[in-house]
């Protein structure tokens, strides 16, 4: 026998006390991993901007369009390295639920300024820019539909329509990028905005918004200012913001997830801690007398304070370790169905490192009362009661 | 009497409670002195101080004024830390109510105080062996304590206090919660205890029939003692 057989027997001592409480436990980190994981892949975005990265919308809102000579005029302006365009294509694969992330993009200057996020090979490059129906498809979207370069696949797009009335664009798979950065998502293909502008039936010659790279991130908030101020007046005024500051913008739109979580999260944490935190109070009452009975025997109490707080981080443990693998199995099933709007939905191994923290932190914070308790209780109190 | 032979000395050890408005004085200035060896039944009327003694021999509680000393340590000067280790190599306890804890075995009862000291896994496992045959309980090791009688209980709590090799056992009315029979059975191993292994016992008891094991007894009453001596 050793303190951690003292620690598990006196934990599962009423079995279905402990099983409750774990159970609790179980579904906080439940929660929490699943909660967690949306969090950082709604985030996902703003981890893999570039310092030196800006994005030019359209001041009303970016669904709305630029025009595509903003292209060329933004490229004259001091402290501006390269610029590129892309267009949301809207796109789906047979049916309208299976939704595809397609941007139509100008080819060159794109894969210029992404070679920092994606690995892309120069003869996929040559292929592409070659290529009018040429498309170029991160391998996760590969992978999800079975794709492979040289395919021909039709993309409809739940937004837009060719002259001639289909909904669906032809393309020719000439290459599958794998990600440079580990945050980046491949769940993505990219087609050439002149084959999109020539056929689509609407908004010609104008585009989603133009990314820019700057000579160095110093310069970001100059070239900003000196860009929208150059188009204010005009019929599309332009709002220009870090891609950082536009990513975590896009995702607000759809409310602060980051708090959702930590609301959600810290109400399940507080009600599990009230619950388990009073359990152990009243368990470590109860044993008052044997408490009593391993001081006599020569425990000291420092030894009983880390018995007990030893109980409740345990307590925590085999709570929480199933409670993030029911997480890590809820999200692998999710990933079917939100898949496609959430690529990067996983559990991270910094989530797994906070909910360990979190379990060690628990265990400690439910068991401190008690222990603190029998940490002071006098032998002689504690054999008088009974 | 040399001092070598004396294994406890009080010296005008003084010991008060208050209660509400109310001072209790429980010894004033009380001198005891136990020989190695010895067996002593510490009997007396409700309220007398019994228990309270058995608490300031074990380091339980400490005195007001005056002096402890076991075994040449003066314990009652101890810091709580420093006690805990000197109870865990020196004293054995054994209670009227058992006191097992009843998620572990008999065996893993008796191990409890060996969890205090630096011996392997193996030699523990040993020391448990031989206590639990000291005490006939060889079979029930791995018995829980609902499993066995009050006796048997009361047996393994006696493994446990003298497991460790204590020099000194204090039994709080050991008998108290027993059949005759069994208080029988539980004395004349304390008794065998003290004439064949030397343990030094204490025994506070109301029981009449514990204090002809014991080799003398002592009265309290009002915080002063009044020895009688037995035949062994």
């Amino acid at each position: 026998m050793n303190d951690f057989v003292l620690i598990r027997k006196n934990l599962f001592r009423k079995k279905l006390r402990a099983v409750l409480m774990i159970v609790s436990i179980l579904i906080a980190f439940a929660i929490f991993g699943v909660l967690a994981a949306f969090e950082r892949a709604f985030n996902a975005g703003e981890a893999v901007a570039e310092d030196d990265r800006l994005v030019v919308v359209n001041k009303i809102n970016f669904t709305q369009p630029l025009p595509i000579a903003y292209f060329n005029r933004v490229q004259g302006i001091e402290g501006v390295r390269r610029v590129t365009h892309a267009n949301w294509f809207g796109g789906y694969y047979q049916d309208p639920k299976n939704f595809l992330i397609v941007l139509a993009v100008e080819p060159e200057s794109y894969l210029q300024i992404v070679d920092s996020d994606y690995v892309i090979t120069p003869e996929m490059r040559e292929a592409f820019i070659r290529e009018r129906t040429g498309a170029l498809v991160g391998e996760s979207m590969a992978k999800k539909w079975g794709w492979k370069v040289g395919d021909r696949v039709p993309i409809a797009s739940n937004i837009f329509s060719q002259k001639n009335g289909s909904r669906s664009w032809d393309m020719h798979i000439v290459g599958i990028f794998s990600k440079r950065k580990p945050q980046a998502d491949t769940n993505v293909m990219l087609f050439q905005y002149d084959y999109f502008d020539e056929t689509r039936s609407f908004g010609k010659d104008t585009i989603g918004w133009l990314i820019l790279q700057t000579t160095s991130p110093e310069v970001n908030d100059r070239v900003a200012k000196t860009i929208d101020r150059g188009f204010a007046n005009s019929s599309y005024e332009t709002a220009t913001d870090t891609e950082k500051a536009f990513n975590k913008a896009f995702v607000a739109q759809l409310g602060n997830i980051a708090l959702i979580v930590q609301l959600v999260v810290g109400a399940a944490f507080v009600t599990i801690l009230m619950i388990v935190g009073n359990t152990m109070v009243m368990a470590v009452r109860e044993r008052t007398r044997e408490i009593g009975v391993l001081k006599t025997l020569g425990f000291s109490g420092s030894r009983v304070l880390r018995l007990i707080l030893g109980e409740t981080v345990l307590l925590a443990i085999i709570g929480g370790v199933p409670g993030i693998a029911l997480a890590a199995l809820a999200i692998v099933n999710m990933r079917e169905s939100v898949g496609n709007f959430l690529p990067g939905l996983t559990l991270e191994p910094s989530i797994l490192a906070i909910a360990f923290v979190l379990m060690i932190g628990l265990g400690l914070a439910t068991g401190l009362a008690p222990a603190i308790h029998a940490f002071r209780l006098k032998i002689a109190d504690a054999m008088g009661r009974g | 009497m040399s001092m070598s032979d004396i294994l406890v000395a009080l010296l005008h050890v003084s010991k008060r409670f208050v209660k509400g408005k109310e001072t209790i004085d429980i010894f004033e200035r009380l001198d005891l002195t136990i020989p190695t060896k010895d067996f002593v039944a510490v009997m007396g009327p409700s309220g007398s101080g019994k228990t309270t003694l058995l608490n300031l021999l074990g380091g339980i509680d400490r005195p007001d004024g005056g002096e402890i000393h076991i075994a040449g340590m003066r314990i009652d000067t101890l810091s709580e830390g420093n006690l805990a280790r000197w109870r865990a190599a020196n004293i054995g306890f054994v209670f009227q109510f058992y006191n097992l804890m009843p998620m572990l075995t008999a065996a893993q009862n008796v191990e409890l105080p060996l969890l205090l000291t630096n011996l392997h896994s193996a030699e523990r496992r040993e020391h448990v062996e031989t206590a639990l045959k000291i005490v006939n309980l060889a079979d029930r090791a791995k018995h829980y304590p609902r499993e066995m009688s009050g006796g048997q209980q009361q047996r393994v709590a006696i493994a446990r206090a003298i497991v460790s090799d204590p020099k000194l056992l204090l039994c709080d009315e050991p008998t108290g919660d027993l059949d005759r029979n069994s208080a029988d059975e539980i004395l004349g191993m304390l008794s065998i205890l003290n004439r064949e292994l030397g343990k030094t016992i204490v025994v506070v008891t109301h029981d009449p029939a514990a204090a002809r094991y014991a080799r003398r007894t002592l009265h309290l009453d009002k915080g002063h003692f009044v020895e009688k001596e037995l035949a062994a």
